[in-house]
Protein backbone atom coordinates (compact mmCIF):
# COMPACT_ATOMS: atom_id res chain seq x y z
CA UNK A 1 0.00 0.00 0.00
CA UNK A 2 1.25 3.45 -0.87
CA UNK A 3 2.38 5.50 2.07
CA UNK A 4 0.50 8.73 2.63
CA UNK A 5 0.90 11.64 5.02
CA UNK A 6 -2.86 12.20 4.97
CA UNK A 7 -3.62 10.68 8.41
CA UNK A 8 -1.06 13.01 10.04
CA UNK A 9 -2.24 16.28 8.49
CA UNK A 10 -5.89 15.26 8.79
CA UNK A 11 -5.39 14.39 12.45
CA UNK A 12 -3.83 17.80 13.13
CA UNK A 13 -6.65 19.44 11.12
CA UNK A 14 -9.37 17.70 13.15
CA UNK A 15 -7.66 18.27 16.51
CA UNK A 16 -7.08 21.93 15.61
CA UNK A 17 -10.65 22.37 14.40
CA UNK A 18 -12.07 21.04 17.66
CA UNK A 19 -9.67 23.03 19.85
CA UNK A 20 -10.26 26.29 17.96
CA UNK A 21 -14.06 25.79 18.00
CA UNK A 22 -14.02 25.41 21.81
CA UNK A 23 -11.40 28.01 22.77
CA UNK A 24 -10.85 30.70 20.10
CA UNK A 25 -14.21 32.53 20.47
CA UNK A 26 -13.56 33.17 24.19
CA UNK A 27 -9.92 34.14 23.51
CA UNK A 28 -11.00 36.61 20.82
CA UNK A 29 -13.51 38.12 23.26
CA UNK A 30 -10.54 38.69 25.63
CA UNK A 31 -8.41 40.45 22.99
CA UNK A 32 -11.44 42.37 21.70
CA UNK A 33 -12.07 43.65 25.25
CA UNK A 34 -8.39 44.69 25.39
CA UNK A 35 -8.76 46.47 22.02
CA UNK A 36 -11.81 48.33 23.39
CA UNK A 37 -9.78 49.51 26.38
CA UNK A 38 -11.03 47.03 29.01
CA UNK A 39 -7.87 44.93 29.36
CA UNK A 40 -8.82 41.68 31.21
CA UNK A 41 -6.64 41.01 34.32
CA UNK A 42 -4.92 38.00 32.69
CA UNK A 43 -3.71 40.10 29.73
CA UNK A 44 -1.93 42.65 31.96
CA UNK A 45 1.88 42.33 31.56
CA UNK A 46 2.68 40.90 35.03
CA UNK A 47 -0.08 38.26 34.88
CA UNK A 48 0.56 37.22 31.27
CA UNK A 49 4.29 37.03 31.97
CA UNK A 50 3.70 34.85 35.07
CA UNK A 51 1.32 32.63 33.05
CA UNK A 52 3.85 32.14 30.24
CA UNK A 53 6.75 31.56 32.66
CA UNK A 54 5.05 28.46 34.05
CA UNK A 55 5.55 25.29 31.99
CA UNK A 56 1.80 24.63 31.89
CA UNK A 57 1.09 28.13 30.55
CA UNK A 58 3.76 27.60 27.88
CA UNK A 59 2.15 24.28 26.94
CA UNK A 60 -1.34 25.87 26.67
CA UNK A 61 -0.07 28.71 24.44
CA UNK A 62 1.98 26.32 22.31
CA UNK A 63 -0.91 23.90 21.72
CA UNK A 64 -3.35 26.70 20.83
CA UNK A 65 -0.99 28.48 18.39
CA UNK A 66 0.40 25.38 16.67
CA UNK A 67 -2.88 23.43 16.30
CA UNK A 68 -4.67 26.56 15.01
CA UNK A 69 -1.93 26.96 12.40
CA UNK A 70 -2.06 23.30 11.26
CA UNK A 71 -5.87 23.38 11.12
CA UNK A 72 -5.85 26.58 9.02
CA UNK A 73 -3.04 25.29 6.77
CA UNK A 74 -4.81 22.05 5.84
CA UNK A 75 -8.20 23.67 5.29
CA UNK A 76 -6.61 26.49 3.24
CA UNK A 77 -4.99 23.87 0.99
CA UNK A 78 -8.41 22.29 0.28
CA UNK A 79 -10.12 25.70 -0.03
CA UNK A 80 -7.60 27.00 -2.57
CA UNK A 81 -8.36 23.90 -4.68
CA UNK A 82 -12.07 24.78 -4.46
CA UNK A 83 -11.31 28.34 -5.60
CA UNK A 84 -9.70 26.93 -8.74
CA UNK A 85 -5.99 26.84 -7.80
CA UNK A 86 -4.93 23.37 -8.91
CA UNK A 87 -1.16 23.33 -8.22
CA UNK A 88 -1.62 21.19 -5.12
CA UNK A 89 2.03 20.22 -4.57
CA UNK A 90 3.12 23.87 -4.49
CA UNK A 91 0.17 24.96 -2.32
CA UNK A 92 0.55 22.05 0.10
CA UNK A 93 4.30 22.74 0.49
CA UNK A 94 3.65 26.46 1.08
CA UNK A 95 0.86 26.14 3.67
CA UNK A 96 2.52 23.31 5.63
CA UNK A 97 5.84 25.21 5.55
CA UNK A 98 4.17 28.27 7.14
CA UNK A 99 2.53 26.06 9.78
CA UNK A 100 5.86 24.34 10.54
CA UNK A 101 7.74 27.66 10.76
CA UNK A 102 5.02 29.08 13.03
CA UNK A 103 5.25 26.02 15.27
CA UNK A 104 9.04 26.42 15.57
CA UNK A 105 8.71 30.18 16.16
CA UNK A 106 6.18 29.54 18.97
CA UNK A 107 8.67 27.17 20.68
CA UNK A 108 11.54 29.69 20.33
CA UNK A 109 9.55 32.68 21.65
CA UNK A 110 8.02 30.69 24.53
CA UNK A 111 11.45 29.39 25.61
CA UNK A 112 12.72 33.00 25.73
CA UNK A 113 10.09 33.91 28.35
CA UNK B 1 -19.24 3.20 -25.31
CA UNK B 2 -20.81 6.45 -26.35
CA UNK B 3 -18.83 8.45 -28.89
CA UNK B 4 -19.79 11.81 -27.48
CA UNK B 5 -20.04 11.58 -23.68
CA UNK B 6 -21.88 14.43 -21.96
CA UNK B 7 -19.57 16.53 -19.84
CA UNK B 8 -21.33 19.01 -17.62
CA UNK B 9 -19.71 22.45 -17.65
CA UNK B 10 -18.45 23.43 -14.19
CA UNK B 11 -16.76 26.84 -13.92
CA UNK B 12 -13.61 26.22 -11.87
CA UNK B 13 -13.48 29.52 -10.01
CA UNK B 14 -17.15 30.56 -9.66
CA UNK B 15 -19.07 27.28 -9.19
CA UNK B 16 -20.07 28.06 -5.59
CA UNK B 17 -22.24 31.06 -6.63
CA UNK B 18 -24.76 28.65 -8.14
CA UNK B 19 -26.43 27.46 -4.93
CA UNK B 20 -26.89 28.65 -1.36
CA UNK B 21 -25.51 25.44 0.07
CA UNK B 22 -22.32 25.77 -1.98
CA UNK B 23 -21.96 29.32 -0.62
CA UNK B 24 -22.45 28.09 2.96
CA UNK B 25 -19.81 25.41 2.33
CA UNK B 26 -17.34 28.02 1.05
CA UNK B 27 -18.24 30.33 3.94
CA UNK B 28 -17.36 27.51 6.33
CA UNK B 29 -14.11 26.74 4.52
CA UNK B 30 -12.83 30.36 4.37
CA UNK B 31 -13.10 30.61 8.18
CA UNK B 32 -9.64 28.95 8.14
CA UNK B 33 -8.13 32.25 6.90
CA UNK B 34 -9.29 33.94 10.12
CA UNK B 35 -8.26 31.03 12.36
CA UNK B 36 -4.80 31.19 10.76
CA UNK B 37 -4.63 34.99 11.01
CA UNK B 38 -5.55 34.86 14.70
CA UNK B 39 -2.90 32.17 15.34
CA UNK B 40 -0.27 34.46 13.76
CA UNK B 41 -1.65 37.36 15.86
CA UNK B 42 -1.16 35.23 19.02
CA UNK B 43 2.35 34.34 17.83
CA UNK B 44 3.22 38.07 17.54
CA UNK B 45 1.73 38.65 21.01
CA UNK B 46 3.98 35.90 22.46
CA UNK B 47 7.01 37.44 20.69
CA UNK B 48 6.22 40.88 22.18
CA UNK B 49 5.74 39.28 25.61
CA UNK B 50 9.19 37.69 25.32
CA UNK B 51 10.71 41.10 24.48
CA UNK B 52 9.66 42.65 27.76
CA UNK B 53 7.19 45.08 29.30
CA UNK B 54 7.62 48.03 26.88
CA UNK B 55 7.18 45.89 23.76
CA UNK B 56 4.15 44.03 25.19
CA UNK B 57 2.36 47.15 26.41
CA UNK B 58 2.95 48.92 23.08
CA UNK B 59 1.42 45.85 21.40
CA UNK B 60 -1.67 46.02 23.67
CA UNK B 61 -2.08 49.73 22.89
CA UNK B 62 -1.78 49.03 19.17
CA UNK B 63 -4.86 46.80 19.40
CA UNK B 64 -7.17 49.77 19.97
CA UNK B 65 -6.58 51.33 16.55
CA UNK B 66 -9.68 51.18 14.27
CA UNK B 67 -7.95 48.50 12.17
CA UNK B 68 -7.13 46.52 15.32
CA UNK B 69 -10.73 46.59 16.56
CA UNK B 70 -12.03 45.71 13.07
CA UNK B 71 -9.64 42.71 12.95
CA UNK B 72 -10.92 41.42 16.30
CA UNK B 73 -14.61 41.86 15.36
CA UNK B 74 -14.36 40.27 11.89
CA UNK B 75 -12.22 37.41 13.23
CA UNK B 76 -14.75 36.80 16.03
CA UNK B 77 -17.64 36.57 13.52
CA UNK B 78 -15.82 34.07 11.26
CA UNK B 79 -14.53 31.99 14.19
CA UNK B 80 -18.07 31.81 15.62
CA UNK B 81 -19.20 30.50 12.22
CA UNK B 82 -16.33 27.99 12.31
CA UNK B 83 -17.34 26.83 15.81
CA UNK B 84 -21.07 26.42 15.07
CA UNK B 85 -20.50 24.69 11.71
CA UNK B 86 -17.88 22.42 13.32
CA UNK B 87 -20.20 21.40 16.18
CA UNK B 88 -23.17 20.93 13.82
CA UNK B 89 -21.12 18.38 11.84
CA UNK B 90 -20.04 16.28 14.85
CA UNK B 91 -22.81 13.61 14.46
CA UNK B 92 -21.54 12.97 10.89
CA UNK B 93 -17.87 12.98 11.91
CA UNK B 94 -18.26 10.71 14.94
CA UNK B 95 -21.62 8.95 15.21
CA UNK B 96 -22.15 7.24 18.58
CA UNK B 97 -23.67 3.75 18.50
CA UNK B 98 -25.60 2.30 21.45
CA UNK B 99 -26.40 -1.36 20.72
CA UNK B 100 -28.39 -1.43 17.48
CA UNK B 101 -29.30 2.27 17.63
CA UNK B 102 -27.34 5.40 16.91
CA UNK B 103 -27.48 8.26 19.40
CA UNK B 104 -29.65 11.05 17.88
CA UNK B 105 -27.51 13.74 16.22
CA UNK B 106 -29.19 16.46 18.28
CA UNK B 107 -27.82 14.93 21.48
CA UNK B 108 -24.22 14.95 20.19
CA UNK B 109 -24.52 18.51 18.86
CA UNK B 110 -26.23 19.67 22.08
CA UNK B 111 -23.48 18.16 24.23
CA UNK B 112 -20.87 20.04 22.21
CA UNK B 113 -22.74 23.35 22.54
CA UNK B 114 -23.12 22.80 26.31
CA UNK B 115 -19.38 22.04 26.58
CA UNK B 116 -18.60 25.15 24.51
CA UNK B 117 -20.62 27.39 26.86
CA UNK B 118 -18.88 25.92 29.94
CA UNK B 119 -15.39 26.22 28.39
CA UNK B 120 -16.04 29.83 27.31
CA UNK B 121 -17.36 30.86 30.74
CA UNK B 122 -14.37 29.19 32.47
CA UNK B 123 -11.88 30.97 30.16
CA UNK B 124 -13.57 34.36 30.68
CA UNK B 125 -13.76 33.77 34.45
CA UNK B 126 -10.11 32.69 34.78
CA UNK B 127 -9.06 35.72 32.72
CA UNK B 128 -10.83 37.98 35.22
CA UNK B 129 -13.61 39.30 32.99
CA UNK B 130 -16.21 38.68 35.73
Amino acid sequence: MAKSNKPIVWGLFAAGGTLTAFFLPALIVLTLLAALGYVPDLLAYENMRAFAEHWFGKLVLFVIVSLSLWHAAHRLRITLHDFGFRSDTLIASAVYLVAALGTIAAIVYLLRI
Amino acid sequence: MSRKPYVREVPKTTWYFRQGRYMRYMGREVTCIFVGAYALFLLVAIKRLSEGRAAYEAFLEGLSSPAGILFQVVTLIFVLYHATSWFNLTPKAMPVQRGEQFLPGGVIVGAHYAGWVVVSLVVLFLAGVF
